[in-house]
């Protein structure tokens, strides 16, 4: 893009056109007149992509944006120009040697940043330096390092991410981490839990992903304490094990660790979004105190070797079945060349018979299919039914509690071990990181019903 | 030392924020019902604030004051008036059109030129009002004026914006807000710094109350509307006091803060003429005396006497309560002496500008959370313990002493906030948020934020208003309320008539019988204006009476004007049937036609009160007659006519 085309970001058509007459740019700070007289003083804005091209938008002294139609515009003066300086304050990170070290690795959600308030566009806090500029606690807990790895959307990440995440990981460990911190945003941060579950074994310290559901350009943010608790939990805590560590109440209380193979976002904009399916979280962390609530999880242990184990074949993929899904979608993935399904089937583990000859061919064509339950609480159990029944039948290996995401990073895991159809069975069914379990403890499903006397009391007397 | 003063003299200048609720039916970003109130609630989250980093890498300094205090905050929820976008737990939802179309109605109404494209923005707020952190607001109108006083009061701006929380309560670190009111519309009226006395800062938010009012869309009623006043005097700086709930209250308060901020830059005056120009110059120590007052006759100083405190408070450690173990804390102001007791506001001094500062971002608020050397406490042993504390400090004659209280921690962060409130001393004025008192005093409530706490809401997409809409809201635009004033004067409606008519959204009324109904001005007025009062007093519901029934009593009484007489029986019978047409009211009760053989009830009437009364006095007679006549004839014959009809029986006989 040229330097003309810069200076004019994003106006196009008329609104281009009109700054290009006025002799004024992005940034110019300048006086209009519009045709009733009204006078506005203020900072030219870049505008959308994605809007209109008939308005100019000022950023106005007193901080309010406004947007002027072109042909209300009868005089523009350029005063000055103000443009934004995209910096963020860097303050030394304080190093104690007394304090134990944690690596953060960044995958592209911001955990802390800086607003332009000029622009409203959310800079990136990163470096050890940016992030004492905003989170200084995170000096008392520990020496930070951090290191970049790739900037993009949690949505964006995929096999190429993944194998270059654990890697990093087996790095900075090998290298004398104490912890590792890794900076995700929160869509796909399950994941990413799941895969490196599997990817990155017998870990000798916690391995803990983190991220923020409201931005940390916000006063009301989780991302600063989310941030501070998951550092502690990298620093200090006792789960070495791949681990996200998000809200526990959407109240700023505690955050919950969870594990890796076994939880799920479950909300689309609640900071409390991050649950335990089928059993309970590992710890609550806060900025004092860990609690442990389970029993069963690996310890912190200096003298273990990780075992980074970083392969991933993507053509694997979800079939959500619904009532009524055509033969034909299973065709098609056999025909593309998928070679692992995950089916999140009905109730206990269950498709519709027309689908049965479609299954049947992709399961003799090498395709591997396994059996998760859509209803994400409770085991696939096909021997119940008959419909079951027939599905063990034609080769659909059910995979007892195994949430369907972990599956499919697993299904994709184990595909680029072996392509042995015993084998990968004998692996998915074998579970790593407690993503099987073979008891679902009867308070890991509680899904409280508001309305009900007893909830409302419960709630009544807990910050939600 | 000063207290009355020549407004024109100090260079008085205040202008105006008056905020109106809007009548919408659902909130501006959710979809929760608008102005369901609850006084009691069903959750409760709590939060914290954090400063943002601003545009230079630097916390916008009332950001910075708001984490300094340290506050817990909780939100009382109630599932009628919230949903989780109150709770900060779901983005905005697109805004409510009816609102931007209120705020444009109320942005013609004010003369206001109508932006293009509307862009919200947040406002950051870390007092916890609102649970963002920010409120969301966006400018409408620009470049407005209103005829006030024979000049012009310009209109700045209005803008569109959330309204906030409503405070439960504020003891040390935790304050507790309401979320029924957050995210009601409302619009923001600014006028420019026009208003030059006490008076004209009350006659002014009359003004913009009637104008807003005349639209018919904005609520009325308890807070729903409110204005922050900015005043400020020659050499002086800009002070909001903020959310002064009537006009009433406007004189008392703008000369107040007229007052204190002469008297401040005479503290100025005062700090430079002592040598203090710079804030390096501010010298201050602190110590902790808590041994010192180990068996004072101030309970409040003593651990006993605050650990009751705390205990009757009900505070607990790590939300209401501050850190550390109970401290009374001295501070040494070097060669300060005086300046504690010098005069701010009427009745007040300097120390009260500290103890503010103290309670509000120390978290101290035990009465009378400051005490100092200048006006130490009478009681056994009082010059005593005073001696001994500026012993301790090594005080100087010169020096001034100021002595806090608390949890350690507040109370370091108390000595540290009483020197910063000195600094700015040696600049006069501070840019300060000032919350009002019914007396006429005010008292600090954060530092006024500055334009850094504005940026782009990355939620909301701008929506375009085009000239069209603009055209289709003017159109149906209700009077400008000088407009209707003039008229209605001159028709000989008393001026508080018709300002009540006007700001109690009655004028509507009165114009639709006028205009449609071919209803008598004056009359009209005065029955909408002055005679539903009582009726509405009595709790009869009149004001849910439709349209159309008024309509129908005007058509009536211009047909009939005898039902006039009986005006208060028709209001009452359409109040409680608003289904019934007026004219079926009438007839069922037999008002507005005279009935047949009604000569013979003014006889009867006579024959009645003959009986009761003495024969020779006949003036006393009629109006006995009179009286018992028109208990069966009131709004059905005239009063002259029944009046007649006794006399000519009287002189027949």
């Amino acid at each position: 893009m040229s330097t003309a085309a810069d200076a004019l970001k994003g106006y196009k058509g008329r609104a281009r056109a009109a700054l290009e007459a006025w002799g004024v740019r992005v940034w110019s700070d300048v006086q209009v007149e519009n045709d009733a007289g009204s006078r506005f003083e203020g900072v030219i804005l870049p505008r959308s992509e994605t809007l209109d091209d008939l308005h100019v938008v000022l950023k106005l002294k007193n901080g309010y944006n406004v947007g002027l139609h072109v042909d209300r515009i009868a005089r523009v003066s350029e005063v000055g120009y103000k443009e934004a300086v995209y910096k963020i304050p860097e303050k030394e990170f304080p190093r104690r040697p007394d304090l134990p070290s944690v690596t953060l690795l960044g995958t592209g959600g911001t955990i802390a940043s800086r607003l332009d308030y000029r622009t409203g566009a959310v800079i990136p806090a990163f470096t050890p330096g940016e992030l004492y500029g905003a989170v200084p606690e995170l000096a008392d807990i520990c020496n930070l390092t951090t290191k970049k790895l790739f900037g993009v959307f949690s949505e964006n990440m995929a096999k190429e991410q993944y194998v270059a995440l654990a890697r990093a990981i087996g790095e900075e460990i090998e290298g004398g981490a104490d912890g590792i911190v890794i900076g995700h945003g929160t869509d796909t941060m399950g994941h990413t839990a799941a895969i490196l579950s599997f990817m990155v074994q017998d870990s000798p310290v916690p391995i803990v992903l983190v991220g923020s559901q409201r931005s940390s350009d916000r006063p009301s943010s989780d991302a600063a304490l989310n941030l501070i608790h998951s550092v502690r939990s990298a620093a200090y805590g006792e789960i070495a094990e791949v681990q996200i560590c998000m809200f526990g109440p959407t109240s700023d209380r505690y955050g919950l660790l969870h594990r890796g193979t076994r939880c799920r976002k479950m909300h689309s904009s609640y900071r409390s979004t991050f649950r335990t399916v089928g059993d309970i979280p590992l710890a609550m962390v806060s900025r004092d105190s860990f609690t442990y609530l389970h029993r069963d999880f690996r310890r912190r242990d200096n003298s273990r070797r990780v075992k980074i184990d970083a392969v991933y074949d993507d053509r694997t993929t979800i079939l959500y079945y619904y009532p009524g899904m055509s033969p034909d979608l299973v065709d098609a993935l056999v025909e593309k060349g998928y070679r692992g399904i995950v089916i999140a089937g009905t109730g206990l583990g269950h498709v519709n018979k027309p689908l049965y000859p479609a299954l049947k061919r992709a399961i003799e064509a090498g395709v591997h299919v396994v059996m998760t339950v859509q209803t994400l609480w409770g085991y696939a159990q096909m021997y119940v039914y008959d419909t079951g029944r027939d599905l063990l039948e034609l080769g659909i290996v059910p995979l007892e509690n195994m949430l369907p995401e972990t599956a499919l990073m697993k299904l994709s895991w184990v595909l680029a071990h072996t392509d042995d159809h015993g084998e990968v069975m004998r692996m998915m069914r074998t579970p790593v990181s407690h993503e099987i379990t073979e008891r679902e403890p009867h308070n890991g499903y509680l899904i409280m019903q508001g309305g009900l006397p007893e909830i409302e009391e419960f709630i009544l007397s807990h910050w939600k | 030392m000063v207290e009355s003063i020549d407004y024109a003299d100090v260079g008085l200048i205040a202008g105006l924020e008056v905020h109106q609720q809007l009548l919408t039916e659902r909130k501006m970003f959710c979809h929760c019902p608008a102005r369901r109130y609850t006084r009691d609630h069903d959750g409760e989250v709590l939060r914290h604030m954090r400063p943002t980093l601003s545009e230079l890498g630097e916390y916008d300094g009332t950001a910075l004051m708001e984490f300094k205090t340290r506050k817990n905050i909780i939100y009382l929820l109630h599932e009628e008036n919230v949903c989780t976008y109150e709770m900060d737990d779901t983005p905005p939802f697109l805004v409510n059109q009816e609102a931007v179309d209120v705020a444009i109605e109320q942005c013609l109404m004010l003369g206001c030129d109508i932006v293009d494209e509307v862009h919200i923005a947040r406002k950051q707020y870390l007092d916890g009002s609102i649970p963002t952190g920010f409120q969301r607001t966006a400018i409408v109108g620009v470049n407005g004026r209103l005829p006030f006083r024979g000049r012009e009061l310009s209109i700045l701006q209005v803008s569109v914006e959330e309204d906030s929380c409503r405070e439960v309560s504020d003891k040390g670190h935790l304050i507790v807000w309401r979320t029924d009111r957050l995210g009601m519309p409302l619009i923001e009226t600014v006028t420019g710094p026009d208003l030059r006395t006490p008076d004209e800062v009350a006659e002014a938010i009359l003004l913009i109350g009637r104008v807003c009012r005349s639209t018919g869309h904005v609520r009325v009623g308890i807070g729903a509307s409110r204005q922050d006043v900015n005043v400020s005097v020659r050499g002086g700086r800009r002070v909001e006091i903020k959310g002064v709930p009537k006009a009433g209250w406007a004189p008392g308060l703008v000369h107040g803060e007229a007052v204190r901020q002469v008297n401040l830059l005479r503290l100025r005056e005062e700090l430079i003429r002592r040598g203090f120009s710079a804030p390096a110059d501010i010298g201050c120590e602190s110590a902790d005396v808590t041994r010192l007052f180990a068996s004072s006759e101030q309970s409040f100083l003593r651990r006993e006497g605050w650990e009751r405190f705390v205990a009757e408070e009900k505070r607990r450690a790590g939300f209401e309560l501050g850190n550390g173990p109970f401290t009374v804390r001295a501070v040494r102001l070097k060669g300060l002496t005086g300046t504690l007791g010098w005069p701010t506001q009427p009745d007040l001094t300097f120390a009260h500008e500290l103890a503010g500062r103290v309670r509000v971002i120390a978290g101290l608020d035990q009465r009378p959370i400051l005490l100092h050397g200048e006006k130490w406490p009478d009681y056994h042993g009082s010059l005593q313990e005073l001696r001994r504390v500026r012993a301790h400090l090594h005080c100087n004659p010169e020096d001034a002493i100021a002595v806090v209280w608390g949890p350690g921690e507040d109370t370091l962060t108390a000595a540290a906030e009483i020197r910063l409130r000195y600094v700015d001393a040696l600049d006069g004025v501070p840019n300060e948020t000032r919350q009002p008192f019914p007396d006429g005093s005010t008292d600090f409530e954060r530092i006024l934020p500055g334009p850094d706490r504005m940026y782009p809401d990355t939620d909301s997409p701008p929506s375009r208003v085009t000239r069209e809409r603009v055209e289709r809201l003017r159109a149906a635009l209700a009077p400008r309320p000088w407009e209707r004033e003039a008229r209605y004067t001159a028709a000989g409606v008393p001026r508080q008539t018709a300002y009540f008519l006007i700001r109690r959204g009655a004028a509507r009324l009165v114009d639709m019988v006028v205009d449609g109904c071919g209803a008598p001005l004056r009359r009209a007025a005065e029955l909408f204006g002055e005679r539903l009062k009582g009726l509405r007093r009595e709790g009869v519901a009149v004001d849910a009476i439709p349209d159309e029934r008024w309509c129908e009593f005007f058509r009536e009484a211009a047909r009939s004007a005898v039902i006039w007489q009986a005006w208060d029986v028709v209001v009452r019978a359409m109040a409680e049937r608003p289904g019934v047409p007026v004219a079926a009211l009438l007839a069922e009760k037999r008002l507005g036609c005279a009935p047949d053989g009604w000569e013979e009830i003014p006889v009867a009437a006579l024959a009645a009160a003959r009986a009761r009364a003495h024969r020779h006095d006949t003036g006393l007679l009629a109006r006995l007659a009179m009286g018992i006549a028109m208990g069966d004839l009131r709004g059905r014959v005239p009063a002259e006519r029944v009046a007649g009809a006794i006399r000519t029986e009287m002189a027949g006989r």
